[in-house]
């Protein structure tokens, strides 16, 4: 018998007055019970909407039938077959905007919980099974996987158990890029990363921490002297964008990139850590974008008062709903239609406000989204002793520079088609080093598309 | 992990190491630089390249005692092992065509400036260099400098070494004297950099300079490490660590280099503590 509930088994979560003080996981998942309740409301629709909702194509219905009988496990490996990392999407993707938005118990109330259910599934399997090394019978053809974020951490898992041998390599002293040195533990804690890790070594992967590929070696080093038949580029995007207002290089202006690798590398919040970080009594985040809210977050954390400032409205931010309500929650104040013209600094070159402009919203433009345009003389300061730059990243070029003959885009993007392929033969590449910053789900699918791509090369090569 | 191959005691606060890192010894060149985490809970702090040897494949580091991380390098023996070492990051001096140099170090700097020495001496270039040092008990390099340059000037500040006095002054002698030098190359604190520059400036002499501000990842990501170079945004691990001289905003990267001074003095002092050793 269907749950024919309007509204979704609400997340248990911890209370924001408390999690706003602690870096501990803020969603904390269902129960098996509440999880069998949510998946009860499925319909199990013939034409399954969600499915062509989600980027990787997961049989949804499928695995939330398995959860509605309380075969966990089963649901677990239906999910497996199109996802390589479950634990870390069924907390990251905005499902809102994806397979949750075609559902058809939306129309009428909440669509299903899709997301809260893969993390419950994917819990449940890293909670109830050990990771196992398993014998995989290689064919001998070396792959090189250039990253260690979603889109390499997928690619690498299939092509290993496709039998190739595959090794990972990383420029941090940690694998697991944007999920370890960007994500937060209270949205992702770094034990599911580091699963995921361990479940590539023991599927035989090889992981090459300390290695910058452009400057240690390069990619043609790495298939002509080291063997390698082919490569697979996910480097990401990790170059971040500064506004070019004066100011900005004022000490206590941060990149979002830095004050997040600070924190969640290098674990600058934890009283044994070596690393400093500028703990603000006052913060300003610029930006309304997942990474921003991220941030303001984890400045909230630090102990301070956290801005964020956007120069559109509510409706126009770009970070998921949940991440918006959290924020809020924890006491982050938005000022919205306000646009930084200037960093202002002390006389010892800190930062001590920013000065930003009140903005109006005119007509849409030809993408629909409403312009907007300074009001004359509405220049106002926001006081500030620390200040965080969240306003995009773009891929690095580090690996362009160095690779003979590998095409980009102007705005440094590597070319490559829809099997990832680049410019140069045997070379693949996917994730944000093509897209540009994107979702870790799109890096996750564009790794498995070139992992099959890559196999079909190297199978068909002589 | 990278092996400390061998340890010396260059003077009371700096201490030279070789370390086994042969895929970054097969490519290093003087002015490129690494980041290196002494422990799992360790910072990442750069350290610019003093020498490296492709046979045996060790990379030099030199480095002076100024806070925790370097005090806990410090503590580590030949033979031990140092947690992550990666590189070579940044890009090297620029040597090709260049005739006659004056290379001006300062302090724990000329550990940089000497490689970059010794490879325009072994090009064939007329190298001046002018080294300086606070007083006798710190100077490094000595024999290594007088190995690899036309013309060695020695400069302290009290007079126990050397000629009593700045590297600005013997740059400015050397200058007024009619030396007409291709280029002057600067390492050494950013103060004696800003000095250096300016009255370059005055004579009309190109000048590099190398910078090593604050940075984590050392390949772009970060922006710690930004400079303003010519009025634009540069990030020092990918654009540099060189920059022309006369462009560099100074003040600016004086006062980002103080960014975290607190932390790293209190840091720096827990440390000693754990150690059991006094806090000078």
């Amino acid at each position: 018998m269907a749950n024919m509930s309007l509204t979704k088994n609400p997340m248990p979560t911890q209370d924001p007055n408390v999690r706003n003080k602690n870096f501990d996981e803020v969603a904390l998942g269902y129960t098996p019970e509440q999880a069998i309740d949510e998946a009860k409301r499925c319909l199990n629709c013939k034409h399954k909407p969600c499915v062509g909702g989600c980027p990787v194509k997961i049989n949804i219905p499928a695995f939330i039938a398995e959860v509605a009988n309380g075969n966990f496990e089963e649901a677990y490996q239906i999910i497996l077959k199109d996802s390589s990392l479950p634990a870390v999407c069924g907390r990251v993707c905005p499902q809102e905007s994806q397979c949750e938005s075609k559902c058809v118990r939306g129309i009428k109330g909440e669509p299903v919980a899709i997301g809260r259910l893969e993390r419950f599934v994917a819990d449940y399997h890293n909670k109830n099974t050990e990771v196992t090394a398993q014998a995989i019978k290689t064919n001998g053809k070396k792959v090189a996987v250039i990253g260690s974020g979603p889109s390499g951490l997928a690619c690498a898992g299939d092509l290993a158990k496709k039998g190739y041998e595959v090794t990972v390599f990383e420029a941090f002293h940690l694998a697991g890029g944007v999920l370890v040195y960007g994500i937060p533990e209270f949205r992702l804690p770094k034990s599911i990363v580091q699963r995921e890790i361990d479940n590539l070594k023991a599927l035989g992967v090889k992981v090459e921490l300390n290695t910058v590929i452009g400057k240690t070696i390069s990619i043609d080093e790495l298939m002509t002297e080291y063997g390698f038949e082919s490569v697979f580029i996910g480097s990401g995007a990790g170059l971040p964008r500064f506004m070019n207002i004066p100011g900005e290089n004022l000490s206590g202006v941060y990149s979002a990139n830095e004050f997040l690798t600070r924190i969640n590398l290098m674990k600058a919040y934890k009283p044994d850590s070596t690393t400093p970080i500028q703990k603000g009594k006052k913060v300003v985040v610029v930006g309304g974008g997942n990474v921003a809210m991220d941030a303001a977050r984890c400045a909230k954390r630090l102990g301070a008062e956290v801005y964020i400032v956007y120069r559109r409205t509510e409706e126009e931010l770009p970070a998921r709903k949940e991440e918006v309500e959290h924020a809020i929650e924890e006491g982050v104040i938005f000022k919205f239609l306000s646009n930084p013209v200037e960093v202002l600094g002390n006389e010892y070159g800190w930062v001590s406000g920013v000065k930003c402009q009140q903005m109006q919203v005119g007509e849409p433009d030809a993408s629909g989204r409403r312009s907007t345009s300074p009001i004359p003389n509405s220049e106002f300061i926001v006081d500030a002793d620390c200040v965080i730059m969240s306003i995009g990243t773009s891929p690095n070029p580090l690996i362009k520079s160095t690779t003979e003959g590998l095409a980009t885009q102007k705005w440094g993007g590597i070319i490559a088609d829809e099997n990832g392929l680049t410019s140069r033969e045997g070379i693949y590449a996917g994730g944000d080093a093509v897209t540009g910053a994107a979702t870790v789900i799109l890096a996750m699918g564009a790794g498995k598309t070139s992992a099959a791509a890559i196999d079909e090369y190297l199978k068909n090569k002589n | 992990m990278y092996q400390i191959t061998r340890k010396e005691r260059l003077n009371p606060t700096v201490t030279l190491m070789e370390v086994s890192a042969p895929l970054i010894a097969k490519k290093a060149e003087p002015g490129q630089f690494i980041i290196l985490r002494v422990d799992d809970v360790g910072e990442r702090i750069p350290l610019t390249i003093a020498d490296f040897d492709r046979v045996k494949g060790t990379v030099t580091i030199i480095f002076q005692i100024v806070g925790a991380t370097t005090e806990k390098l410090n503590h580590l023996e030949e033979g031990e092992y140092i947690h992550d070492f990666v590189g070579p990051l940044g890009k090297a001096t620029h040597t090709e065509g260049l005739k006659k140099v004056a290379v001006v170090g300062g302090g724990v700097g000329c550990a940089i400036a000497f490689p970059v020495a010794k490879k325009l001496f072994n090009l064939g270039c007329e190298v001046h260099s002018i080294v300086g040092f606070r007083n006798k008990d710190l100077v490094i390099l000595e024999d290594q400098f007088a190995k690899n340059s036309t013309k060695l000037i020695r400069m302290s500040d009290d007079g126990s070494w050397g000629k009593k006095g700045l590297v600005t002054d013997a740059l400015k002698e050397l200058i007024e004297s009619g030396e007409k030098y291709d280029v002057v190359i600067t390492i050494g604190p950013l103060i004696m950099m800003k000095f250096v520059c300016l009255l370059t400036k005055q004579y009309g002499v190109k000048t590099v300079a190398s910078m090593n501000p604050i940075m984590i990842d050392g390949t772009g990501m970060c922006g710690g490490c930004r400079l303003t170079v010519g009025g634009k945004t540069k990030f020092a691990c990918v654009d540099g660590p060189e920059f022309d001289g006369h462009e560099i905003d100074f003040d600016e990267a004086i006062k980002r280099s103080q960014m975290y001074k607190d932390f790293e003095r209190h840091a720096h002092e827990e440390t000693c503590n754990l150690f059991k050793k006094e806090v000078k």
